[in-house]
């Protein structure tokens, strides 16, 4: 099967400056991607890394500087928004702050309505039933009641009901979830974990899920990429990736993150330091001032993702000499 | 041996505008030198005014209206003006979570962290010597004394907070989210940081919503709901032998990395504080919930080695 999107060797750059000094900071910095109907890929690593501007580079909120993004087909890396339009509603988004992702003045029937209406789906009263029953299969029951409130009438667990209702409304081959529960109370984010899963299945979408918690990636994810500063440096798929950790990046996340359980990875690594600015990537492999295992290779040549085992993509010198 | 921190009966009040919220109620604690206590807790739980509560520092309209905090003998509650002053620092002491909030942008952090000491006596000169130890003893090159906040990354703007907080070695230090605007491998090192702070004979309060950081940190865990402390013991005992249907709950719905069992959300929401529930303030999300639990408050009880549970189905 032909994947839904595919990245080539993305790389997205922005220009800084402050009083005339101009930095370069490499958000993406050449990642290649893909993902199928019905599969979800989670997409992990820390602040900085570089995750949240790949997923606004797949939706084309941003363009990338180079490589290539396909959707279905349709090279959609400089697409005219003229032509992009009609592909947007295929594609959405859930943010991570609900609140900064809604007018505060308008009910939140408008905002449900006012897309549906936007991308001609329906007539404002055929939006309105579908809102509706749409409110309803979100859990925010009675709908007729969650309709005409704004935002700030809803708690927080409740208004990213209505953001997933929202895109679901638009029936999206491809959604993009950016932390979408980071915001949310520990006991009430496995519900909507399990809403995104169900609309994932219900409608055979592609999910791309953005997450800093590897215990919520390992829970929704087929796949997962483990990204830092702007590369991907180990994919494989999520069972394989918890067993079998190889990237020295990987294991000290798996080792730093706080556990409640019993779960140690093989082999704990510990790293120095703190993620560079990403305007002062080092040379080599950029994880190499902060790894243990760092040696003259890993400081002057960076190492490309290479299959491991099947489906298990590593981007590290060290694994590749074993 | 006697506590080094003792809460009695503390209750804290906000009076607002549309009403009294009563953010924390009839809160009871004890912990020892070398004790981390978590309180744990979501969004509201009242946690962080317990925090602050410690060090005297309730924002208005917030107001302690009950109950006593004794550190290390000293009943902070009955201090004031010049007295308070002297004993914030000194006994106790508190990080913030974003360092930001404290750290003033345009003056030097090794200036700052100088300022905690002057300001309770020491000579300029010494203070400045004792700044460079302070910033090594918490991982940084004295070189940054003439940084600026901004020149730093967030988990060194993270230590000097914490080098301020420790400069007048108090026996006591709230750590409010100390970890929660870093990266997970810049926690562990900051965590790492506060766990040797501890070892050498502090009381670490560690406020945070992260149970499983509480697993690995704490000595001991009070989780905290609605204001008030609905379990408490120590760590093992809270973690391996839940006895409140809100801890078991919180426990269900934290994913981890072995189970691959979806979480159990728990369902509702959290009370408001202006206007709670009669009878216990769980009882509308707890699925053992009985008229008894809707008509009366459930004090602790113990139920085991210094395991306090507020639940009328406990015991019975």
């Amino acid at each position: 099967m032909e994947p839904l999107l595919k990245l080539i060797n993305v790389r997205k750059y922005f220009e800084v400056g402050t009083f005339g000094v101009k930095r370069i900071v490499k958000a993406v910095d050449g990642v290649s991607l893909s993902i199928k109907r019905g599969e979800t890929l989670g997409l992990v690593g820390e602040s900085g890394c570089g995750k949240s501007t790949l997923g606004r580079v797949i939706l084309r909120v941003y363009r990338p500087t180079s490589g290539k993004v396909v959707f279905d087909g349709v090279d959609i890396t400089d697409l005219p928004e003229s032509r992009l339009r009609g592909l947007r509603r295929r594609m959405q988004l859930i943010p991570q702050d609900p609140y900064a992702s809604f007018n505060p003045l308008k009910t939140v029937g408008y905002a449900l309505i006012e897309p549906l209406v936007t991308h001609g789906v329906a007539t404002p009263e055929e939006a309105r039933e579908l809102a509706l029953k749409m409110l309803d299969r979100v859990g925010l029951t009675p709908p007729e009641e969650f309709f005409g409130r704004k935002p700030y009438q809803f708690s927080g667990g409740q208004l990213q009901r209505v953001a997933i209702a929202r895109a679901m409304l638009l029936k999206p081959d491809l959604v993009v979830a950016d932390e979408p529960t980071s915001s949310l109370d520990v006991s009430i984010r496995a519900s909507i974990l399990e809403l995104l899963r169900e609309f994932k299945e219900g409608l055979n979408q592609a999910l791309i899920f953005i997450t800093h918690d590897l215990a919520l990636a390992k829970l929704v994810s087929d796949r997962l990429a483990v990204m830092y500063l702007g590369r991907v440096v180990e994919e494989a798929p999520t069972n394989e990736l918890f067993s079998n950790p190889l990237h020295p990046y990987t294991l000290a996340l798996l080792t730093a993150i706080p556990k409640l359980g019993k779960y140690r990875p093989k082999e704990e690594v510990v790293l120095k330091g703190e993620v560079p600015d990403a305007s002062r990537i080092p040379k080599g492999c950029r994880l190499h001032p902060r790894c243990p295992y760092a040696t003259g290779k890993c400081r002057s040549e960076e190492p490309e993702l290479v299959e491991v085992s099947k489906g298990h993509y590593v981007a590290c010198w060290r694994v590749l000499r074993a | 041996m006697e506590p080094l921190l003792k809460v009695e009966d503390l209750t804290v009040y906000y009076f607002t505008r549309k009403g009294v919220v009563r953010a924390v109620e009839d809160v009871n604690l004890e912990a020892y030198a070398g004790d981390a206590v978590a309180l744990v807790g979501e969004s509201g739980s009242g946690k962080s005014t317990l925090g602050y509560a410690l060090l005297k520092i309730i924002p208005p309209p917030g107001r302690i209206v009950k109950g006593r905090v004794v550190i290390d003998g000293v009943d902070v509650t009955s201090l004031e003006g010049e007295e308070l002053r002297r004993v914030r620092g000194s006994l106790v002491s508190i990080v913030f979570q974003d360092p930001f909030t404290t750290l003033d942008p345009v003056r030097r952090v090794g200036d700052q962290v100088a300022e905690v000491l002057t300001e309770h006596g020491v000579p300029k000169e010494e203070a400045r010597a004792r700044v460079k130890e302070l910033l090594t003893s918490v991982g940084l090159p004295p070189r940054l004394f003439n940084a600026y906040p901004h020149q730093l990354s967030g988990g060194q703007r993270q230590r000097v907070a914490i080098a301020m907080a420790v400069a007048l070695k108090p026996k006591v230090i709230v750590a409010d989210e100390p970890t929660t605007a870093l990266d997970v491998v810049v926690q562990r090192q900051i965590m790492d940081l506060l766990d040797r702070i501890r070892a050498s004979g502090a009381t670490i309060v560690l406020i945070t919503h992260d149970i499983a950081l509480a697993a690995e940190r704490a000595t001991k865990i009070a989780v905290m709901y609605a204001g008030r402390i609905v379990e408490y013991g120590p760590k093992d005992e809270v973690l391996n032998s839940p006895q409140h249907p809100y801890t078991k709950g919180l426990l269900a719905s934290v994913p981890t990395l072995e189970s691959s069992e979806w979480p159990k959300p728990i369902p509702g929401v959290p009370p408001d504080l202006r206007n709670p529930p009669p009878g216990c303030r769980f009882w509308p999300r707890c699925p053992y919930a009985t008229d008894e639990c809707r008509r009366y408050l459930p004090k602790l009880v113990r139920v085991g080695p210094n395991h306090y549970v507020a639940c009328l189905m406990v015991g019975r």
